[in-house]
């Protein structure tokens, strides 16, 4: 008899999770658990609910955010393929050497794809572009009720100035990427996971 | 069998190690001072949300509360197919093994079990209303004792509960209020079956009903009404009338309100601690290798449940007994019940957490998300005054 969790998802489901993410077999069965416990309505996918049960999420300013990046465009549920996926941007950025067999390009926690995801936080509308309304809102998020909206704005200007190079008022993905340069992205968008 | 869980009680219960991340505790000021790159310091940096970004995401993946309303997860399998989570099937061998073990629990166990469990409950009915015929005195009182005492040690055996009581010296006396961590209803029959409590809760109608008129009968218990809880006042007004007679037994309470799964305390609703009179604190700490008492109301009916219960191996558990505590100078009924917590979450070796219990079926406060948002603010703004200032 196996374990009710682990029972419904096959070896060949966790193989080919192992490939495109990089997590290891017993990393993938403990995530599965993780998942399987959030499920309330035992329906092989998440819903925004699912996730804003967990009391730590809902009290993170830019939780609606992080939840928001799970589900795909449009969509309302997210199965465990794409909850691991996701995921996977924050796995530590070790030798990608025996990573070598990856399906396409990149791995998934490359620097690149780790800045991806939090310009995706900002970028709202998904245009590839924070416009000045966008960075706004982040920043509103992010300081509740305790600055005022014209301090915000010169903030948010502020910010804009030093990044915009083309001078179209709005902070592209290579702006930012430009910006970040001297961040330790790798270290800062990590998680250890263990074994 | 029951000897060697005697023996394996002492040792303090180690938690479920097998974490999934390894979380770092940095605070949010130190990260983002981290993160603020040298030289010229911008009030505002766009790598502040990887702080934001990467806790949330932690919080996915594993979080504080949440596993705390769902049976504990053990390291190896106790047999038992309920509290197999991780677990793949090894061998024919144990397949085997847990069919043997399936035949005894509910071929043998299990009616005995059920069978001593209807003596006791039905004995405790009609003798306590027998002794209810009594005048009041020093004999009914002796009575009632002696009868409730027989009636939960009776349960305690239809549980096959193997219970190990620390310091018994500082046993909950009359006029003070017992409080402890609470995991079952068990744990009612765990404290009756060595002291006499009074107890408190809502009047309940069907075979509750009958049991808690037949109780009150011989010895005062504090039953209230469903509208009547709602009512702090006269809660707190009932139980301190209680508390001031001191021939009334102690009452006995759960501060935290609901079921929490025996790896943690959470917070203790203060209403107890409001009332101003000693307080005899209590851990209990169930032993999940034999069977796993917690009760996921969510999932499991009453009856449900105590068939979990009556078909696991044993039930074994430790008890320890604090010394008393009461309210110090300047200290208010919140910091109050926060140390009587602390001092249970050490005894039994149980996390000390803040959060709810509410948590299980409520959302969480919004006031908490505030209080993370000031504290960005402060970051943000506070860095502008020390520019201002050079």
């Amino acid at each position: 008899m196996g374990s009710r969790a682990s029972s419904l998802l096959r070896e060949e489901d966790i193989d080919e999770i192992k490939k495109e993410t990089g997590f290891s077999h017993s990393q993938i069965t403990r995530l599965y658990s993780r998942f399987h416990s959030l499920d309330k309505g035992e329906n092989g996918a998440l819903s925004r609910e699912d996730f804003q049960r967990i009391p730590e999420l809902a009290i993170n300013p830019l939780g609606d955010r992080i939840i928001n990046a799970f589900f795909p465009e449009g969509e309302d549920q997210v199965n465990f393929r794409g909850f691991m996926r996701t995921l996977a941007h924050f796995r530590p950025v070790e030798d990608n050497e025996k990573n070598k067999d990856m399906i396409s390009g990149e791995p998934l926690n490359s620097r690149t794809n780790k800045l991806h995801f939090a310009f995706q936080l900002y970028d709202l509308d998904r245009d590839d572009k924070i416009s000045r309304d966008e960075l706004l809102q982040v920043l509103r998020m992010m300081v509740g009720v305790n600055i005022s909206d014209e301090q915000l704005g010169s903030i948010a200007d502020r910010t804009i100035q030093e990044a915009d190079t083309n001078g179209d008022m709005c902070i592209s993905f290579s702006e930012f990427t430009k910006v970040l340069e001297k961040v330790d992205v790798e270290q800062k968008m990590s998680i250890r996971f263990l074994h | 069998m029951e000897r060697g869980a005697k023996e394996k009680n002492q040792h303090l219960y180690k938690p479920y190690s097998n974490g999934i991340i390894a979380k770092e505790p940095v605070s949010l000021e130190q990260e983002i001072q981290e993160m603020r790159r040298g030289g010229a310091e911008p009030e505002f940096d766009m790598s502040d949300i990887f702080y934001f970004c990467r806790r949330g995401v932690e919080s996915i993946v594993d979080d504080e509360v949440t596993k705390r309303f769902t049976a504990e997860e053990l390291e190896s399998w106790n047999l038992l197919t309920r509290s197999n989570y991780n677990f793949h099937h090894i061998s024919t061998r144990l397949t085997a093994l847990w069919g043997v073990g399936v035949l005894i629990r509910y071929g043998i166990l299990l009616p005995l079990r059920v069978t001593l469990a209807f003596t006791g409950v039905g004995l405790l009915v009609v003798l306590t209303s027998v002794v209810g015929l009594f005048p009041n005195g020093r004999i009914k009182n002796y009575l009632s004792d002696k009868v409730h005492l027989m009636c939960y040690r009776i349960c305690v055996r239809a549980l096959t509960a193997i219970i190990t009581y620390h310091d018994s010296e500082n046993k909950p006396k009359n006029g003070g209020i017992c409080v402890a961590n609470h995991t079952s209803p068990i744990d009612v029959i765990i404290l009756a079956s060595d002291g006499c409590y009074a107890m408190v809760g809502q009047v309940h109608g069907g075979l509750m009903g009958v049991i808690q008129r037949a109780m009150v009968k011989a010895c005062p218990h504090i039953w209230f009404e469903r509208s009547e809880v709602k009512d702090r006042h006269l809660v707190a007004k009932r139980l301190s009338d209680h508390v001031a007679d001191e021939s009334k037994l102690p009452i006995l309470i759960f501060p935290e309100g609901t079921c929490i799964n025996n790896t943690s305390v959470m917070m203790f609703k203060k209403g107890s601690f409001e009332i101003g009179c000693k307080v005899y604190p209590v851990a209990i700490k169930y032993d999940p290798r034999f069977g796993d008492a917690f009760w996921n109301s969510s999932k499991f009916g009453m009856v449900n449940y105590l068939l979990h219960m009556m078909s696991s191996w044993a039930i074994v558990c430790s008890v320890w007994y604090l010394p008393p505590m009461s309210r110090m100078e300047g200290e208010d009924a919140v910091q109050f019940a926060n140390r009587v917590k602390a001092a249970i979450a050490r005894k039994g070796g149980l996390a000390d957490l803040l959060w709810d219990g509410g948590l299980k079926r409520g959302k969480v406060k919004e006031v908490f998300k505030e209080e993370q948002q000031k504290l960005y603010s402060k970051v943000l703004v506070g860095s502008s005054e020390d520019r201002s200032r050079s």
